[in-house]
């Protein structure tokens, strides 16, 4: 291990391992990933279903299959992995702190750093679920670990909250190891995650899902003895007479997940509050020059194969950054409009947009505010006139859109640009 | 007689509505954005399949369990029994990437193999 590095990555998920790889591609001498968990792959190893890699491989394959194909290259390509230790710190000029039970505290000086941090999971203090408070109440990346890569199993009878897609797939895998799923219960009037995952994680072993419907109480002194359901209306107030008690040992959380930023704030990087994650252009550069950010650390992405594609675009980007290859940009904002809850990258070079002829392909992933049933248009527009415009069959919350804009196509903006949906 | 299916093919899950004739053949197909959402109902109506993904014991590695998956998707009606019987094996350390953990598993023709390697202590 050096002390001084051209690029340094924090986080071996898969966003990290892309970035790694392809900043060590792209021509960066030494790349060196520091990973806190035991083995690289991030989330990727717990996550055993199929599912991944429809867009990169053009094959559906389980999670840790979708990660192997990464570290092995990674490990081909000479690139670093230093594995069981944490990043304390980062400072904007890019100094970096680092410990683990071997060798202690560690310093390292980066050339550029990328951040690939990824999420973490919202907790039943962050949705304030009353009631005792004993144990057997998880959030569902938990249980995911300790069922997929520990081999234990937390319980026997399970409630879910949160349809989401990590609840609706480890109420498949509890099925699967002999448990039971007795409900999978979900606030909102739709489902969170993907129908997909409706369709054969719960339809197929016969789950039922209760929409509109929440957690009211969990009871039990020492472990979870039961759960008390309530409807919720239009306004997600709970309605009285509603209420039905399940018989369980154990709550699953699956209410969402939050971008890891703590380091990127101490590095002085900028976050957007719509995202909770780095505001970033299409390079994924930050605010700070030569930090890099990709990943669920960036926005919470549905596909994995574009955590890696950002992760690439970043690995490319910070290796040239090293090389000097990068001058100081000036940007157009993307800034969410009408049905819009949050767009990525939240900025655009102007000089990546200027020339008819440079065409380059850009990926803007972003996120509606409600859902809309039929055909919708996402129009980029400057000012009044729309420059690049996508059709949709419907757009829901749950589902990322991702508009691949060849940069040709926003030739002659003239300011910030805005972008926007609606069913025309 | 109208049956509505959420292809699950792809993340895009295309709602698609088939209109069957009294013999139970299809005759219309609606609402898929590409071919494989057509097969995908033709054989959820006739031979509906799943990929199986779980865990099986290993001793001896430095992880207690190997992630292991159907090749192929198998005969729906199958995958609880499989999941079962998987359970109740145990492999030796070190499994690699793709190896053949259960040949023609239940009769399907299908292989059941490792989606991950577990090494042994100390490397391989
Ligand atoms: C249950 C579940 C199901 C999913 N299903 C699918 C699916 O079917 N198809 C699909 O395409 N995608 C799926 N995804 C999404 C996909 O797994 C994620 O988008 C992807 O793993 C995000 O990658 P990442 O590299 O950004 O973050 P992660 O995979 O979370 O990696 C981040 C890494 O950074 C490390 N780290 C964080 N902080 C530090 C620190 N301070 N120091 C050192 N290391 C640190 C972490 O330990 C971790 O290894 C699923 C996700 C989940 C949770
Ligand atoms: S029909 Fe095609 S596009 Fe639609 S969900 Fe199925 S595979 Fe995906």
């Amino acid at each position: 291990m050096n002390t001084t590095y051209d690029v340094v990555v924090v986080g071996a998920g898969p966003a990290g391992l892309a970035a790694a790889i392809e900043a060590k591609k792209t021509g960066a001498g030494d790349v060196l990933i520091i990973e806190r968990n035991d083995e690289p792959g991030g989330i990727l190893p717990q996550c055993i279903h199929n599912g991944f890699g429809s867009v990169i491989f053009k094959k559906d394959l389980p999670g840790p299959a979708y990660a192997y194909n990464f570290i092995e290259e990674a490990k081909t390509l000479g690139i670093e992995i230093v594995l069981d230790t944490m990043v304390l710190n980062i400072t904007p000029d890019k100094k970096i702190t680092a410990a683990n039970s071997r060798d202690g505290f560690l310093e390292f000086e980066a050339g550029a750093i990328i951040l690939a941090m990824g999420c973490r999971e919202r907790t039943r203090a962050n949705i304030r679920v009353p009631g005792d408070r004993p144990a057997g109440v998880f959030t569902a990346g938990t249980v995911q670990r300790l069922v997929n890569i520990e081999g234990l199993m937390p319980g026997k009878n399970f409630v879910i909250l949160g349809s989401g897609d990590i609840g609706m797939i480890m109420a498949r895998r509890l099925t699967l190891e002999g448990a039971n799923v007795l409900k999978v219960v979900e606030l909102m009037p739709c489902l969170t995650g993907l129908r997909r995952n409706y369709v054969q994680c719960l339809q197929d072993f016969n789950i039922p899902l209760s929409l509109s419907t929440t957690i009211k109480r969990i009871i039990g002194k020492k472990r979870v003895e039961a759960v008390e359901t309530v409807k919720v209306d239009e306004s997600l107030n709970p309605i009285s007479g509603t209420q039905e008690t399940i018989a369980c040992d154990s709550l699953l959380l699956s209410v969402g997940l939050i971008p890891e930023n703590e380091l990127s704030k101490k590095a002085g990087v900028i976050l957007d509050p719509l995202t909770g994650g780095p505001a970033v252009d299409e390079n994924m550069a930050t605010n700070i020059n030569g930090i890099y950010a990709a990943g669920n650390v960036v926005t919470i992405y549905d596909l994995v194969d574009y955590v890696s594609k950002a992760g690439m675009i970043a690995g490319t980007n910070a290796a040239l950054y090293t090389m000097g290859k990068s001058s100081s940009p000036k940007y157009y904002r993307l800034i969410p409009g009408d049905g819009v809850r949050s767009v990525v990258p939240q900025r655009i070079n102007t000089s990546n947009i200027a020339l008819k002829s440079s065409s380059t392909e850009i990926l803007i992933e972003l996120r509606v505010l409600h859902e809309f049933d039929s055909k919708v248009f996402i129009d980029i527009m400057d000012g009044d006139k729309v420059l690049y415009s996508h059709m949709e069959k419907y757009a829901r919350p749950a589902e990322m859109i991702t508009l691949r804009v060849d940069t040709s196509k926003l030739a002659g903006a003239t300011g910030d640009l805005t972008v926007v949906v609606s069913s025309k | 007689m109208e049956r509505k299916f959420v292809c699950i093919r792809c993340p895009q899950g295309c709602e698609i509505t088939t209109t069957l004739n009294g013999n139970g053949a299809i005759t219309e197909i609606t609402g898929n954005s590409c071919r494989i959402g057509a097969d995908f109902v033709k054989a959820e109506l006739t031979d509906a399949r799943r990929t199986l993904t779980t865990t099986v014991r290993v001793s001896g590695g430095t992880r207690p369990l190997c992630p292991v998956w159907t090749e192929k998707p198998v005969p729906k009606d199958k995958v609880l029994d499989l999941a079962a019987q998987l359970r109740t094996i145990t492999l030796n350390a070190p499994v690699s990437a793709g190896q053949i953990i259960i040949k023609n598993a239940a009769g399907t023709g299908i292989n059941i193999v490792a989606s991950a390697p577990v090494m042994a202590p100390g490397g391989k």
